[in-house]
């Protein structure tokens, strides 16, 4: 469903990626864990295209960016169109209803009619358990409901994979059980997710493949148990132990 | 000395001059002080959203456009301005810029209020955060959509305040309009005086107008903000 080629991205001098090759399967969830700064973020919105490697090639769902050469700005958007971004921020439009946000993609983009819309951002919105708050602004919800709406939006365009930006990351501890449960559904759903987290337990349960990175690169690959209980890899060892404490 | 004054200023024949001179102010008002206004900042507004869009298009010789362009307005005098468009302009034998004097004001207003409008308009789109371009372009949105959809919508709550002092700064900026044959208000007011020779009187009464005219703007700019933070927190 995802793969990546040799993509690497600099900031300046600092290199961030460096050829990375990952491949997501369809209904696989693959999530992604390291140290602040080694590149597991950039790494996942070069997937949105909110960043865009030097080099590389990017291909979901059969079409492929390949970054040698320009990209035409109506190439980006139709790449973009395959991954919905949940944002560590949640980033909702605060002069829109939930339901307006949810609405937004669908029908500003798609050009889908408002009614048929409407209908589907319920539906959404009443998966993710916000049934009772469609007509409410962002600021009148708590973080996690408002990082429920955050996942019914970037549900709402159908992509064909979910990528999370450490989507629990701004909550207080007590509101991060919510939003995980929706994700959890989502994984049983059989969608293809991608997950930069620090909920190791989350990681534990729902992944089918855990990422270390370090130093924008891809240090350890394998399946939660594995990687885990037995990293072969020192750097990975280093770091489990670090979070573990 | 006390008593004199005050029975002075307020003698009969004072306040009938007062109530003569009313209606011909009330009228330079209607028919030129608010039009002029008006329409100048509707049409200023539109040239400094375009200009802010140019400037933070990213786009070097549109932003260039744009910098010299508020640059030189900035950089001028209004009065200047409006010779310029008026007296200078008219006298280039050039029919087509030959402007009524009420079309002249307009012009030179608007090209004003664009500028400093523009850079209201500008502080505040970058005023909006990133994370908003970046979810609108996320669920696909082009540059224009997001800036229709996302951050316009939301810069315009931000630029209420700034921008209301323009407009009500505009209001009595149209006086200037006077030296170029425009009969708004204070024009009227000068013809006045011109006849009763009571200076103070009449243009006390003018101001007391303009007054009038700004508190009730603020009363509106309140309204609207009121309106447009019904989405944030208070």
């Amino acid at each position: 469903m995802i793969s990546t080629q040799k993509i690497s991205k600099q900031f300046g001098d600092l290199v961030v990626l460096k050829d990375i090759d990952l491949e997501v399967e369809k209904g696989k969830v693959v999530v992604v864990i390291g140290p602040s700064g080694s590149g597991k973020t950039t790494l996942l919105r070069c997937l949105n295209l909110l960043e865009q490697p030097e080099s590389g090639l990017i291909s979901i769902d059969q079409q492929s960016i390949d970054f040698g050469k320009k990209l035409s700005k109506k190439e980006i958007r139709s790449f973009r169109k395959k991954s919905g971004m949940v944002f560590q921020t949640y980033n909702l439009f605060p002069h829109f209803t939930a339901l307006q946000n949810v609405m937004e993609g669908p029908v500003t983009v798609q050009k889908v009619n408002k009614t048929e819309a409407k209908k589907r951002a319920v539906e959404l919105l009443t998966k993710v358990g916000l049934k009772e708050k469609i007509d409410v602004f962002p600021y009148q919800l708590s973080g996690g409901q408002q990082q429920r709406v955050g996942i019914a939006r970037a549900m709402a365009i159908d992509p064909k994979v979910m990528l999370f930006d450490e989507p629990t990351s701004a909550l207080d501890p007590e509101l991060v059980g919510e939003v995980l449960l929706v994700m959890k559904d989502l994984a049983k759903e059989g969608r293809t997710m991608v997950v930069v987290t620090h909920e190791m337990k989350f990681a534990k349960e729902v992944a089918d493949e855990v990422i270390f990175m370090d130093e924008g690169k891809i240090i350890e690959r394998g399946e939660p148990v594995d990687l885990f209980e037995r990293p072969k890899e020192e750097r990975t060892k280093k770091f489990l132990n670090l979070i573990n404490q | 000395m006390k008593m004199y004054l005050s029975s002075s200023f307020f003698s009969s024949e004072n306040i009938a001059i007062l109530q003569d001179s009313f209606i011909p102010l009330l009228k330079g008002v209607l028919s030129y002080t608010i039009p002029l206004t008006l329409i100048s900042f509707v049409i200023g507004l539109f040239i400094a959203v375009v200009t802010a869009v140019f400037r933070i298009s990213g786009i070097k010789i549109l932003a260039g456009i744009a910098r010299v362009y508020v640059s030189i307005i900035r950089g001028t005098p209004l009065l200047v301005q409006l010779f310029i468009v008026f007296f200078g302009l008219g006298n280039l034998g050039v029919d087509f810029l030959k402007f009524e004097p009420f079309t002249g004001a307009i012009i030179a207003f608007s090209l004003n209020t664009g500028a400093y409008a523009s850079e209201i308009i500008r502080a505040s789109i970058l005023s909006i955060e990133k994370g908003q371009w970046e979810a609108s372009s996320s669920i696909g949105m082009s540059y224009f959509q997001s800036l229709k959809r996302v951050i316009l919508p939301q810069a315009t709550r931000v630029s209420i305040p700034p921008l209301s002092n323009s407009f009500i700064g505009l209001v009595k900026e149209t006086s200037l309009a006077s030296t170029i044959l425009v009969s708004e208000m204070f024009r009227k007011a000068q013809e006045i005086v011109a006849t009763t020779y009571t200076p103070l009187l009449v243009y006390v009464e003018a101001a007391a107008i303009y007054w009038v005219i700004c508190f009730i703007l603020s009363l509106i700019q309140d309204r609207i903000e009121t309106r447009l933070n019904r989405y944030v927190k208070t």
